[in-house]
């Protein structure tokens, strides 16, 4: 110890990790330190407090006894939900889900190259500013636009199919539709916001090179195809991997405003379960055992998926 | 960059150019067609005659004129106080969301801060790693913040994701050279933030509130777990109630002896769905009112690239 505040009062250069080299920085950095505390106090209470809480994943949980006094039960509420005859069901209902949508992610990236492509920059501009417009409605109001459009006996859509002569049809309760209008409201929301991250990788794009390819004879296509995809290829990598760690979680705020009776053998969903058993049902163990498995499965995902995209493509989230 | 865009456009379109170009619009056009038309029935069939819309008569021409929905939306006290309630929300919730944001961005911009990858770390794990639906609420439940208005403001306070998209504003558009000229005179970290960075960063501060604002304005989910009192109730959850749930939007205009409003019970079945297409814009016109100012800094409020950094 004092053999340290020797080493520390005497000159000489600053070694890292010294007593003396951590003052020194701490010195310069209390100021920082104090404009990061706000949130850094927010996230270790409303964060990380909550994480003390996965505990009762394995307990029986009673509310008067609190975590601390509450038994172990080790693997029981896991088991319990692993054991219970709609979870295959529900599992396959969350990843057909999914995977439709993912199936719909390489749209932005179409649209963005398009939107690049149009010439007409007035055009170009109000197409923005259009396609942009449904990211900034609320889920409630997408799900009635989507019941209203899709209403029996007044919706536009119903309206079109009678006027073809076909038969009018209550999508809303429809079990096979369920997925696709899910999906497709989503897309409708979030194509052209999507477009914003491609627009600004594609500016990236020197037009030089454009140019060059313009002037060795290349078409239009070929430009899109072979200069301005590639460009954004770790873009859309980077989007793609945070899309795959997020597989297992479903836009459950929007299942529970479009289910009914009527789909509720496709509807329901490891998240929006979690929600019935565990706000509704008063279930704390067994619910917040459903949102921990739900969790780590996303996360055992995200990294795979990472790591995979760092060998063969060399782009990785971290 | 815009130069040599204009200097692309004179060489000569091949008759296939032509034709690429020609689908392009024509995908583009439908696209903001698609978007644009379930806004333009709303506000076509709000203004319509009830009957015909509920006829089925209104599809992409108004058909006949009335008002009465948006009078009637507005004989509702649900409504009002939805729409009172979401300002509050939203307007101190916003302002909350950015003290904690942007000074925290700005922090973890610092090279030099001591521990900034702990600390980056610490926020990172949580856009991945969380307690879940059941903690949150107990400890909210513990904290005494269940059924105040407290909770919608402090719930979701700070977004890593806005940190970091904040953070790497700073990182790109304030040289460092401007740091060491403002050093040199003797200002303070703390002054150097609140006199330099901040009036350079009016483009994401713009978007961040955006975000921000929008989040709060459109969010039901938090009021619906966290508030049982009706006093406290935001506005999508009263939309909630009378647009997915179906419960009678008028009651209060009957109750009030507003009902000569209404000709008759028949009347009020069609009067219902044109109500809902009053209720769609007048709850989404705020946003959809303020966006188009800030479009041009969208592109600032997106992240490319990974994580670290």
């Amino acid at each position: 110890m004092r053999k340290e505040k020797k080493n520390n009062s005497a000159p000489g250069p600053i070694v890292r990790g010294s007593g003396r080299y951590i003052r020194k920085r701490l010195r310069e950095s209390w100021q920082w330190y104090l404009l990061l505390l706000p949130a850094f106090l927010y996230i270790l209470i409303f964060q990380y407090g909550p994480m003390y809480g996965i505990l009762m994943a394995f307990q029986n949980y009673r509310p008067s006894k609190g975590v601390m006094g509450s038994p172990w039960v080790g693997f029981d509420n896991f088991i319990r939900f692993f054991n219970y005859p709609y979870f295959w069901k529900m599992i396959r209902n969350t990843l057909s889900i999914t995977l439709l949508s993912l199936a719909t992610f390489p749209c932005a990236i179409i649209f963005a190259l398009f939107l690049n492509e149009l010439t007409n920059l007035k055009f170009k501009k109000v197409a923005q500013m259009v396609s942009y417009m449904p990211h900034f409605l609320s889920e409630v109001v997408v799900v009635s636009l989507v019941m209203l459009m899709l209403d029996l006996s007044n919706g536009p859509i119903n309206n079109l199919i009678d006027a073809m002569g076909g038969e009018r049809m209550y999508f809303m309760g429809e079990p096979g539709a369920f997925a696709p209008i899910y999906v497709l409201s989503g897309l409708w929301q979030n194509l052209g916001w999507g477009t914003i991250l491609y627009i600004s990788a594609l500016s990236a794009v020197p037009s030089e090179q454009i140019e060059a390819a313009r002037i060795d004879g290349a078409s239009r296509f070929q430009v899109m195809w072979h200069v301005n995809l590639p460009t954004i290829l770790p873009t859309i990598m980077i989007t793609l991997l945070m899309r795959m760690g997020r597989i297992m979680s479903l836009g459950y705020t929007k299942i529970l405003l479009m289910e009914n009776d009527l789909v509720a053998d496709v509807s329901n969903v490891i998240s929006t379960y979690t929600y019935k058993v565990g706000i509704l049902g008063g279930q704390y163990s067994y619910s917040t055992a459903i949102g921990l498995f739900n969790n780590v499965i996303n996360i055992i995902l995200l990294l795979a998926f990472n790591r995979l995209s760092k060998k063969l493509t060399e782009i990785s989230l971290f | 960059m815009s130069n040599g865009k204009k200097k692309l456009n004179h060489i000569k379109n091949s008759k296939g150019d032509r034709l690429f170009l020609f689908i392009v619009y024509a995908a583009v056009t439908l696209v903001v067609l698609m978007c644009a038309y379930p806004l333009y029935l709303t506000i076509i069939a709000s203004i319509s005659d009830p009957y015909d819309v509920y006829s089925g008569k209104v599809n992409f021409l108004p058909s006949g004129f009335s008002v009465e929905s948006y009078k009637l939306v507005f004989t509702n006290s649900a409504i009002w106080r939805g729409y009172r309630n979401s300002i509050f929300y939203t307007v101190v919730g916003t302002i909350f969301n950015l003290l904690l944001t942007i000074p925290s961005a700005y922090a973890l911009s610092k090279k030099r801060m001591y521990g900034r990858n702990l600390f980056m770390t610490l926020f990172l794990i949580t856009m991945y790693f969380g307690g879940g639906m059941i903690p949150h609420y107990l400890l909210f439940k513990n904290m005494g913040l269940i059924d105040t208005p407290w909770i919608l403001i402090i719930n979701g306070g700070v977004s890593v994701y806005h940190v970091i998209v904040t953070r790497t504003y700073f990182q790109n558009n304030i040289p460092e050279t401007l740091y060491e000229a403002a050093r040199i005179d003797g200002a303070s970290e703390l002054r150097c933030f609140f006199k330099l960075v901040l009036p350079l960063s009016a483009p994401i501060i713009a978007v961040i509130t955006l975000y921000c604002a929008v989040g709060h304005w459109s969010s039901y989910f938090s009021a619906l777990i966290y508030t049982h009192n009706q006093e406290l109730q935001p506005l999508q959850l009263v939309l909630r109630n009378i647009l997915i749930l179906n419960e009678s939007a008028y009651t209060d205009a009957l109750q009030t002896g507003d009902a000569e409003l209404i000709a008759d019970a028949s009347r009020q079945a069609y009067q219902a769905l044109t109500m809902k297409y009053a209720l769609v814009f007048i709850s989404s016109a705020p946003m959809l009112a303020i966006y188009p100012f800030v479009q041009k800094h969208f592109v600032k409020g997106v992240m490319v690239g990974s994580l670290k950094g």
